[in-house]
């Protein structure tokens, strides 16, 4: 039988419905579709997605399990490696990724196998029919502590737990999951889905205290002084990047962070929230990255007329995950590509210095870019275009230009190192310049992916086993 | 959960609750703040660590009633608990090599500015306090200052209480009288701490103004915080009250800004404030 040359398409509420909604947005495969999806995998002998996998799950032998009707095995199969398949499934960059090393793509030129629907499929199916929680191994008798209940403190702590290790993660919000619950929109990935995995890694032992801030109420110093023998450092991204250009302080512009922190978080999208953000009007959305797309869908979502997303590059250099822009466009976002901000622009009433208005944005001026000469990056650097500067009148401006990682715990334990950028400095095991100290994930990296970051949790977990149990050989 | 171990009022919208909090106790020191949540899916309200009792694991925060949050904060009693309470967040005041000290606080801002004397007079440093309200009925933690000033002045706006006018007048006085304190710590709504700052400014006495800018995470990720600085040349920085402050230097905060962006959301929390008011008028 010859191979179906596309992927199975994914189901999804019709652009307009959701445009309007925080329910997701992909509605995965069905069962039927699934299997259909598996028999499009070859099987081949090499396995290259496996290695084009940053925590290399077993990709083929989960798929193999599928075609098989053995659906519980392919979850088992893909836990083995991974602490938070529903996720995964959900928001990795497949196309860059597994499915970018893909034999039917690379030598049939055909779609690549739909690896990362395929894995959200395996998850949501054991979420919805597995009734049996995890059973916590037995314990090794050692302590590791792990900084931030984010993707790549999760999965330190995931991994050691299943290893034996007493864990306990440390988180400074008042929820676990990181940038999974501040960051990234429901319509993207259901917050219910991350509170089921998180319950998961309580089940296998692993001991989740939120509200502590590791760096100010505890130092890791102290964390070593309570008995614990290692300390993962997840502590995610840091503070906001503005452009500095005039006006970034005027009322209605956000940082990204504080924008989907306001909506996913605190609950801001919901009819009558405790917290409140500016809904509605015309707004324009800084930046191409992953966080762009959700705060622009989101704004949307709130109720905005027009969303722009304003980018310096061209579509090519487009850093966000291909299916996020596609729904964007779909949606209606409006792109405007290769155009740089120069200032924000804000209400002033001349006559009254008590207007309420005062302050508020009324607009944004950009200036048209060309592309140039290719940069350090390898991408063609963008160059504005002399004299062609333009306004677009918005409400609201959403700064998502990036962050830089969070000082506190750079400045709270000494002999950590740290480069220009304020990211800690690790071997490629994760250990940092303090012995039994290890980081990953933004903390160390600077804004990356959710899979980057629990690559770099698997890492340090097996360094860290190596060294503590190494010690009673 | 939190457990509200006292509770006590000090003016009508004025409310003083001590929390358990053993690991905040242990660290809180004099400037640095607490989050907490009321509730669960309730708002992040970043309030001021106004003491400590280490041994017995409480941390004492004194707020004023603004806002919806702060109306259902009020509502609790000794005995309930709150969601959530982390911290001590922020860079402690800066004490070191301060001998002679002019403490100002306005409102629920000498809330604050108590520890901040407290923390002065223990390390032996000479304070003078100046404190501020809008009348008699208003006026908090006097004796608490008492006890640990050189000096107190009481300033009224309308006279029914200690001296007539605002903090700005005594300054003044003293300023022209030749005292050259180490450092002005004002704390308070910000207009007042704008004038302290003019008022100092051409005695060149240096001024630390304690920032409340809006604040959601606050520990350094949302930005929502972020204020201007502009040094003399004309520079202008931007800074985070949650990691950077909440003290900053006051000469160089641009507070037109701050204060535009402190009313971002006045209509949103006047209604809400109203809403969560008639919600407890009907309980």
């Amino acid at each position: 039988m010859a191979i179906a040359p596309k992927k199975n398409e994914m189901p999804t509420q019709a652009p307009e419905v959701r445009a309007h909604n925080f329910r997701e947005v992909a509605l995965g495969y069905s069962l039927e579709v699934a299997q259909a999806e598996a028999a499009r995998c070859l099987n081949c002998r090499n396995r290259p997605c496996v290695a084009g996998c940053p925590v290399n799950i077993e990709i083929p032998d989960f798929i193999r399990q599928i075609r098989q009707g053995d659906f519980e095995g392919a979850y088992q199969t893909i836990s083995r490696s991974s602490s938070l398949p529903a996720v995964c499934g959900r928001v990795c960059p497949q196309e860059t990724q597994c499915e970018a090393q893909c034999t039917l793509r690379v030598k049939a030129k055909l779609d690549p196998v739909g690896i990362g629907r395929l894995e959200r499929f395996v998850a949501d199916w054991h979420n919805e029919h597995a009734s049996d929680q995890p059973v916590p191994p037995a314990q090794n008798g050692h302590k590791v502590a792990v900084v931030g209940a984010g993707p790549s403190g999760l999965t330190c702590a995931g991994d050691l737990a299943k290893k034996g290790y007493r864990v306990s993660v440390f988180e400074a919000l008042h929820t676990a999951g990181g940038v999974l619950v501040y960051g990234i929109p429901e319509f993207r990935l259901p917050k219910a889905i991350v509170a089921r995995e998180v319950d998961t890694l309580r089940a296998l032992g692993v001991d989740i205290q939120t509200n502590v801030i590791i760096g100010k109420t505890l130092t890791v110093d102290e964390l070593f002084q309570m008995g614990y023998e290692a300390v993962f450092i997840g502590s995610g991204a840091g503070l906001p990047n503005f452009m500095g250009i005039p006006g970034e302080a005027l009322k209605g512009v956000y940082s990204a962070n504080e924008y989907l922190t306001r909506s996913n978080l605190m609950k801001a999208f919901r009819d009558d929230p405790a917290t409140p953000i500016m809904k509605g009007g015309r707004v324009a959305v800084v930046g191409g990255g992953n966080v762009a797309m959700d705060a622009a869908r989101t704004a949307l979502r709130l109720g905005a007329e027009k969303v722009y997303i304003i980018y310096r590059r061209s579509m090519e250099e487009l850093p966000a995950r291909k299916e996020e822009v596609e729904h964007a466009q779909e949606e209606g976002i409006d792109f405007r590509l290769l155009c740089n901000p120069v200032a924000i622009l804000g209400y002033q009433n001349p006559d009254n210095p008590r207007d309420p208005k005062n302050g508020c944005v009324t607009g944004i001026r950009s200036i048209r870019m060309e592309l140039g000469e290719p940069d350090a990056s390898g991408r063609r650097r963008p160059v504005p275009i002399a004299g062609s500067e333009f306004e677009l009148p918005v409400d609201t401006v959403v700064m998502a230009i990036g962050t830089s990682p969070n000082p506190l715990i750079k400045n709270t334990t000494e002999g950590l190192e740290v480069n220009r950028r304020g990211g800690i400095v690790v071997t490629e095991e994760g250990l940092t310049s303090r012995e039994r100290v290890y980081a990953g994930g933004d903390a160390v990296t600077g804004a990356a992916t959710v899979i980057s970051a629990m690559g770099a949790g698997k890492t340090a977990a097996k360094a860290i086993d190596e060294a503590l149990t190494g010690t009673d050989k | 959960m939190y457990k509200i171990v006292r509770r006590r009022e000090l003016n009508p919208t004025v409310t003083q609750i001590e929390v358990e909090a053993p690991l905040v106790a242990r660290k809180a020191k004099p400037g640095q703040f607490i989050i907490l949540r009321v509730d669960e899916d309730g708002e992040r309200i970043p309030l001021t660590v106004a003491g400590t009792d280490p041994s017995e694991g409480t941390v004492k925060v004194i707020f004023q009633v603004v806002g919806a949050t702060t109306e259902k904060l009020n509502h609790k009693q000794a005995g309930e608990s709150l969601q959530d309470f982390a911290g001590p967040l922020g860079v402690p005041t800066h004490t070191e090599g301060l001998r002679n000290v002019c403490v100002i606080g306005g409102g629920a801002g000498c809330a604050i500015a108590m520890p901040v004397a407290q923390e002065f007079h223990r390390l032996g440093a000479k304070v003078t306090s100046i404190i501020g309200f809008r009348n008699k009925d208003l006026l908090i933690l006097e004796e608490e200052f008492n006890a640990c000033s050189d000096q107190l002045i009481v300033m009224t706006d309308d006279g029914s209480y200690g001296r007539h006018g605002n903090v700005t007048i005594p300054l003044k006085e003293m300023l022209d009288a030749g005292e050259r304190f180490d450092m002005i710590i004002a704390i308070g709504p910000l207009i007042m701490m704008k004038f302290v700052v003019s008022t100092a400014r051409p005695y060149k006495v240096p001024v630390t103004v304690s920032m409340n800018p809006i604040m959601i995470d606050g520990t350094g990720m949302c930005g929502g915080c972020r204020l201007t600085l502009v040094s003399e040349d004309g520079t202008r920085t931007t800074k985070f009250a949650c990691v950077d402050g909440p003290d900053f230097d006051g000469y160089l905060i641009d507070f037109d800004e701050a204060m535009s962006r402190s009313r971002m959301y006045f209509d949103f929390e006047r209604h809400a404030h109203e809403a969560a008011c008639s919600l407890f008028r009907q309980a």
